[in-house]
């Protein structure tokens, strides 16, 4: 009983944590492509426009929510929140912290530890295909039958090499857990003095996981499914208001799990590089939140920047990237993490 | 509470197998199946098989499905206009068949009255994974090699089935496979 | 109180029985391929209540196998529906009837 009412507070920090963060991420893709671009950004709503994600949420509250007449009405309305759901349970196995000694309680900073945590992102990462192609099918418009259609072909192409680089972390970690794949994380012995996070032991699966993860959020520089330029907003051209603003706020939220996932599995997580894994004071505990936090919103930034320096992929790179350069790389590397690992017992 | 999910899901389960037979749009049976196979991944987390039930889900429900629903509006299949009519043929046939079946086999199985399984423990239960990476790997190798034979086998067939032949007057003809490379 | 294994093997029946009634009705190509992936699903079912029952792995690494299997043949499957409709332009099967006699 009271593991269920923990479960059920954790769920509602960790959907707050989320949804503010949508929020303020759109605030931050404004103001960083912004400097970029040598400009600005909206800094007039509120101190440094921190008021700006409110005042686009109410503009899209009352905007007229359209519905036209000759789409499939239920799969219509249901493909923005098949676009949320992946990328709300994928966070749930995130560990945001190690644990928490509250109330004479040790809480556990994850909402569940499962025991196949990484084939569970594996799965939820693949389910995220299908509010992007019944949103551009129920649409009845060709361009955005086309935009769904590429974003399936996208999607699942780069699943593969998902899969595939996670397999050199699993083979050095063990377990599947996420605590696992944390803790394993959690010495310095690498040289010494290096922590041993998964970015400096299996250096291409990181690369290739982020590259995937760029693909499976449809994030330039693969965002062929929503090119402005070609496909006059590819699947969600028929939206408006309220559905609309729920593909752009999943999006981030795909974009959150996503980051989140990266930080795990290549950067320790929770690991503070000074905090011994042993120290469950309040002050530590904070600290450990605080750097998955701070990797996390790293990921975040490294996402906007990405999007506002690179251009567009065409469609035929994609495929060609996906399937004839990540994955015989993504292979590769589980060879040869295979030959280190047998050859070093 | 495992009696509860049972059959919430059991029920899910079989009207949406049921829906899956009568819709007529195939993108909706698609939709149906994908929610049958959640059902089927659920059954198997209830019966102790954590792999499996991941395994469903990104291979049934995240890749095939995927691939069906893929092929269908390539074709335009799910067309208001192209569908086409549902249960046509066979109709009284296969009630009387179906019906026979069930009957058959609710009676066996309440006649051997296949109780309650074995209590869980051993391996099987409290590592699942690593126990059925070690049978796969020891017991099963030759099915595991001969699995990726067959993968690969497939890989090749649907390469050569699909691929478009090139035209008479030797201009390519990739309009929607679009592989041109430039230069 | 565990779920008898009975009742699982009497629900594999059922979802096998639906989609075989939707191998004999339905007329278009690619419903009927998944009323038959339907059906390769009731049987892992089947075979995962098995293995719990007798607290084997085997069923378990089968059902493995049937969804490697299903897999590739889901492909080869849509490959062939696909070269089918290019040159028929249908996907009913009652259409395609060259070879009837």
């Amino acid at each position: 009983m009271a593991y269920a009412i923990e479960s059920l507070i954790k769920i509602v920090v960790v959907l707050g944590g989320i949804m503010g963060t949508v929020a303020y991420l759109s605030l931050a893709e404004r103001r960083i492509s912004a400097f970029i671009q040598n400009r600005l950004g909206p800094n007039r709503v509120g101190p440094f426009g921190l008021l700006q994600p409110m005042a686009d949420g109410l503009k899209f509250l009352f905007k007229e929510d359209v519905i036209p007449r000759h789409v499939s009405r239920v799969i219509y309305i249901a493909g923005p929140a098949a676009v949320f759901v992946p990328a709300f349970i994928g966070f749930a196995v995130v560990p945001f912290g190690d644990t928490l000694s509250l109330f004479g309680r040790t809480i556990q900073l994850q909402v569940a530890d499962l025991n196949i945590g990484i084939l569970y992102i594996l799965a939820v990462s693949s389910l995220a295909v299908y509010g992007v192609v019944l949103g551009g099918w129920a649409s009845n418009n060709k361009y955005a039958l086309l935009g769904g259609i590429r974003a399936s072909a996208q999607m699942i192409s780069y699943e593969l090499s998902l899969g595939l680089s996670l397999i050199g972390v699993l083979m050095i970690t063990g377990s599947l857990r996420l605590n696992d794949v944390v803790t394993a994380q959690a010495t310095h012995s690498l040289f010494g003095f290096l922590p041993r996070w998964n970015v400096f032991t299996q250096p291409l699966a990181f690369v290739i996981f982020t590259v995937a993860s760029f693909a499976e959020t449809n994030r330039l520089p693969f965002d062929l499914p929503e090119t402005e330029q070609e496909l006059v907003a590819g699947y969600h051209a028929e939206y408006s208001s309220m559905k609309f603003t729920m593909f752009m706020m999943a999006e981030y939220a795909h974009i959150i799990t996503a980051s989140a996932v990266i930080a795990t599995l290549f950067f320790g997580g929770w690991h503070c590089p000074g905090i011994a894994p042993s120290d469950t004071t309040l002050a530590a505990s904070l600290l450990k939140v605080l750097a998955f936090s701070i990797k996390t919103g790293f990921f975040l930034f490294f996402y906007i920047w990405m999007r506002w320096t690179l251009p567009r992929f065409r469609y035929d790179q994609v495929m060609r990237l996906g399937w004839k350069m990540l994955l015989p790389l993504a292979l590769a590397n589980v060879f040869v993490t295979g030959l280190i690992l047998t050859l070093s017992r | 509470m495992e009696a509860f999910f049972f059959f919430l899901l059991a029920a899910i389960a079989v009207v949406s197998a049921i829906l899956l037979v009568l819709f007529r749009n195939p993108v909706y049976s698609a939709l149906s199946l994908v929610t049958t196979f959640f059902c089927l991944a659920g059954f198997f987390v209830l019966l102790d098989a954590y792999f499996l039930a991941a395994v469903q889900v990104i291979v049934y429900a995240g890749a095939i499905m995927v691939l069906f629903l893929f092929v269908i509006m390539l074709l335009n299949l799910g067309h208001p206009d192209a569908v086409e009519p549902g249960v046509t043929r066979y109709r009284r046939t296969s009630v009387i068949l179906l019906a026979v079946m069930l009957l058959a086999e609710v009676g066996l199985m309440g006649a051997r009255r296949l109780g309650a399984p074995a209590p869980e423990e051993g391996a099987l239960f409290t590592e699942n994974i690593p126990y059925i990476g070690r049978l796969l790997y020891t017991d099963y190798l030759f099915p595991f090699e001969v699995a990726s034979l067959i993968l690969l086998v497939a890989l090749i067939g649907v390469v050569v089935l699909v691929k478009r032949q090139p035209e008479a007057d030797g201009g390519p003809s990739a309009a929607e496979t679009g592989t041109q490379e430039p230069a | 109180m565990a779920v008898p294994t009975s009742y699982y093997v009497i629900l594999s029946a059922i979802l096998f029985a639906i989609g075989v009634a939707g191998v004999l009705t339905r007329r278009n190509a690619i419903v009927i391929f998944m009323c038959i992936e339907l059906m390769l699903n009731a049987v892992n079912l089947s075979f995962v209540a098995f293995a719990r029952h007798l607290g084997h792995g085997d069923g378990q690494v089968f059902v493995f196998f049937v969804m490697a299997v299903a897999a590739a043949e889901v492909a080869v499957g849509l490959a062939i529906i696909i070269a089918l409709f290019r040159n028929r332009q249908t996907v009913d099967v009652g259409e395609v009837n060259l070879l009837k006699w």
